[in-house]
């Protein structure tokens, strides 16, 4: 919409001239939203390559972005000592592989479950299927700390606290309610003929579902499984108190991180584990942005 | 479908639901009863030129081989539901005989644990959410007017702070907001007091958790907004621009109703998200000034060497109560809707 001549006079054209003024305010109104999103996590990689006198540098912020301390600390800009001292000193590594032991078998037993419970929810319309959802969305509402609080005593009398084991079925579990409510109205978008009619050729209800379901199934599966990936990756509620020191995933390990580095003036090894926890979820939204943004919809556009 | 297929397939997604999720909310209900034993005393009497003196000394052994014996404590019905550290009857009671005016007993109530938890989660709820609201809405629209080559990076930018783990997106922010962080050096900077400390004071910090809160929700709100922006009808926008409308108008009275069905899903996520805030009062150490409902009972289980499993109960089972009374409206409209469908 172009408008050349301005004429106060003329209602029609002041109400023409509201559109450039909204779009200014909502133009400014995103980047300063760009620049809240982005800034925190920009500053903090650049921060986390350089010593802690830059990147905690009272006296000129400016420090931080030339790194002033840490080439006369270290004799050049960059510096992985943050890295080393984290991954290294502090065994860092562990606790990545832990996390990749408990998010894979999480992310793969969810979905197992999931699938099966989903496609039976879909295709049931019994109350007592309306009443499992219904409780599944109380318990996807639940703060988790408040069931750890009730693993905790049975988990050290059976002498099955610590592992990692148990805590990837307590994230199955916890996990469960969320990954239903999506699959089974994903499921509910594929169309009932498809299984039906082979059914009616004579397959069982499970044939129809390995046959017919399974293969068409896949692009729901993998954006219950992103979300699922997220859940398992991000806890912190349950690794921290269900995992033993030794067990800890990335989470807990930074959060102790923070007890025992600050102490002792290594709170760069924090933020060099901090960004590196940061990383893989970087990748995972530049690969898969289309599906996490599906997944967050699909509740909402599908009731 | 048949009951008995059903049944197979529900199996091992139910089986994990009831023993992992259903069967915890009983064991937290009888451990809510129960409290930790007492040390066992021995009195002993020891004899010398002066008299007898009776001492009392912890029996350390005693006290294990109790412990072992019934792990869970002693019963103690709802006691630890009315002591101090939880709905604090006697505290309140005393409060309101003896201070003057309401304020000072508001006072005295938010200083009991169980209610200063309370107070910040639900005020953190009621701030975080409407405001996550606006601004996703706000921010939708502007993202839907920018040039298609933008929309892409935009999104991405904007699903980091949502995505991010909340442990590590809380601490990212509190070392900028660390009084020799780039964003509290500045703000000492430029209100020129060097001892401002946003950790310090309480209302700061209660202001720095909810502008995180904001932080890591808006991008949820904004996605669910701007996929509901795409499916508004182009016919109804094009015949109210004809009848005259401004563009602001027909914002309003055309694309605003249009996403009125996602608001109330958008709102229901993001109260029980935040109703459950807990990671930013571990990253940002602020307990002596917020807690949550979560955090006191993380803090009751992290005891070390002796977690309150009675008092942690307690505080769950509160808790998840208020998530009940918080779902009601859902749970109630969401069971005429399935009526409605099945008449």
């Amino acid at each position: 919409m172009t408008i050349t001549t301005l004429d106060p006079s003329s209602s029609s054209a002041a109400a023409r001239q509201m559109p450039s003024a909204l779009t200014v305010i909502s133009f400014l109104l995103v980047g300063l939203w760009l620049v809240i999103a982005a800034f925190p996590f920009l500053w903090t990689v650049w921060g986390s390559f350089k010593v802690q006198a830059d990147f905690f540098s009272k006296a000129d912020w400016t420090n931080a972005l030339r790194g002033t301390n840490t080439i006369a600390e270290t004799g050049s800009a960059f510096t992985l000592r943050g890295y080393e001292g984290a991954w290294v000193q502090e065994e860092f590594w562990r606790a990545a592989l832990n996390s990749c032991i408990v998010v894979f078998f999480t992310v793969v037993i969810s979905l197992t479950f999931g699938t099966l419970g989903g496609y039976a929810l879909a295709r049931s319309g019994k109350q007592y299927a309306f009443w499992l959802l219904m409780a599944a969305l109380v318990f996807r509402a639940m703060p988790h700390i408040t069931l750890v609080s009730g693993y905790l005593l049975p988990f050290f009398e059976w002498n099955v606290w610590g592992i990692l084991p148990t805590t990837i079925i307590v994230l199955v579990a916890i996990n469960q309610p969320f990954t239903l409510w999506m699959l089974h109205s994903f499921f509910l978008n594929i169309p009932k003929d498809m299984d039906e009619s082979a059914m009616v050729d004579g397959c069982t209800r499970f044939q129809a579902f390995r046959h017919v379901i399974i293969p068409v199934m896949w692009p729901g599966v993998i954006t219950t499984g992103l979300f699922s990936f997220l859940l398992a990756y991000n806890d912190f509620a349950v690794t921290s108190m269900l995992l033993s020191e030794k067990n800890e995933t990335m989470i807990p390990a930074i959060a102790s991180f923070l007890g025992t580095t600050q102490v002792e003036g290594n709170v760069m090894f924090a933020v060099a584990a901090v960004v590196s926890a940061t990383a893989p979820l970087f990748v995972l939204i530049m690969f898969f942005q289309r599906q996490i943004v599906s997944g967050l919809t699909a509740g909402a556009v599908k009731g | 479908m048949k009951n008995r297929t059903f049944f197979w397939f529900i199996l091992p997604t139910l089986s994990a639901m009831v023993l992992f999720i259903a069967l915890p909310i009983v064991s937290v209900f009888i451990q809510s009863l129960h409290i930790e034993h007492e040390q066992v005393l021995v009195v002993s009497e020891s004899c010398g030129p002066f008299g007898c003196e009776q001492t009392t000394e912890v029996d350390l052994e005693a006290s294990a081989a109790l412990r072992e014996a019934q792990p869970l404590g002693r019963f103690n019905g709802f006691a630890t539901y009315t002591n101090r550290a939880h709905l604090a009857f006697d505290e309140i009671a005393e409060a309101w005989r003896t201070t003057e005016d309401t304020g000072a007993f508001l006072r005295r109530v938010f200083d009991l644990p169980f209610y200063k938890a309370l107070t910040f989660t639900l005020t953190y709820t009621a701030v975080v959410t409407p405001l996550v609201l606006v601004l996703g809405l706000a921010v939708a629209v502007g993202v839907n007017n920018l040039p298609k080559l933008l929309k892409g990076p935009t999104i991405f930018v904007s699903l980091l702070p949502f995505l991010v783990t909340p442990l590590v997106g809380s601490l990212i922010l509190f070392w900028m907001v660390d009084g020799d962080g780039i964003i509290g050096a500045t703000l000492q900077r430029l209100t020129g007091d060097p001892s401002l400390s946003l950790k310090a004071s309480p209302t700061l910090t209660w202001i720095m958790l909810m502008t995180y809160g904001v932080w890591h929700t808006l991008p949820f709100s904004f996605i669910v907004f701007y996929a509901g922006l795409q499916t508004v009808p182009r016919d109804t926008l094009e015949a109210a621009k004809i009848d005259g409308a401004s563009k602001w108008q027909s914002m309003r009275y055309v694309t605003v109703p249009h996403l009125v069905p996602l608001l109330t899903f958008v709102s229901l996520m993001l109260l029980m998200d935040n109703f459950r805030v807990f990671e930013p009062i571990v990253s940002f150490q602020s307990q002596a000034h917020a807690t949550s409902l979560s955090w006191i009972i993380f803090n009751d289980l992290r005891e070390s060497g002796n977690p309150l499993y009675g008092s942690a109960g307690a505080t769950s089972m509160m808790t998840i109560l208020g998530v009940v009374i918080l779902l009601t409206p859902v749970l109630i409209r969401t069971w005429r809707d399935f009526n409605r469908k099945a008449h």
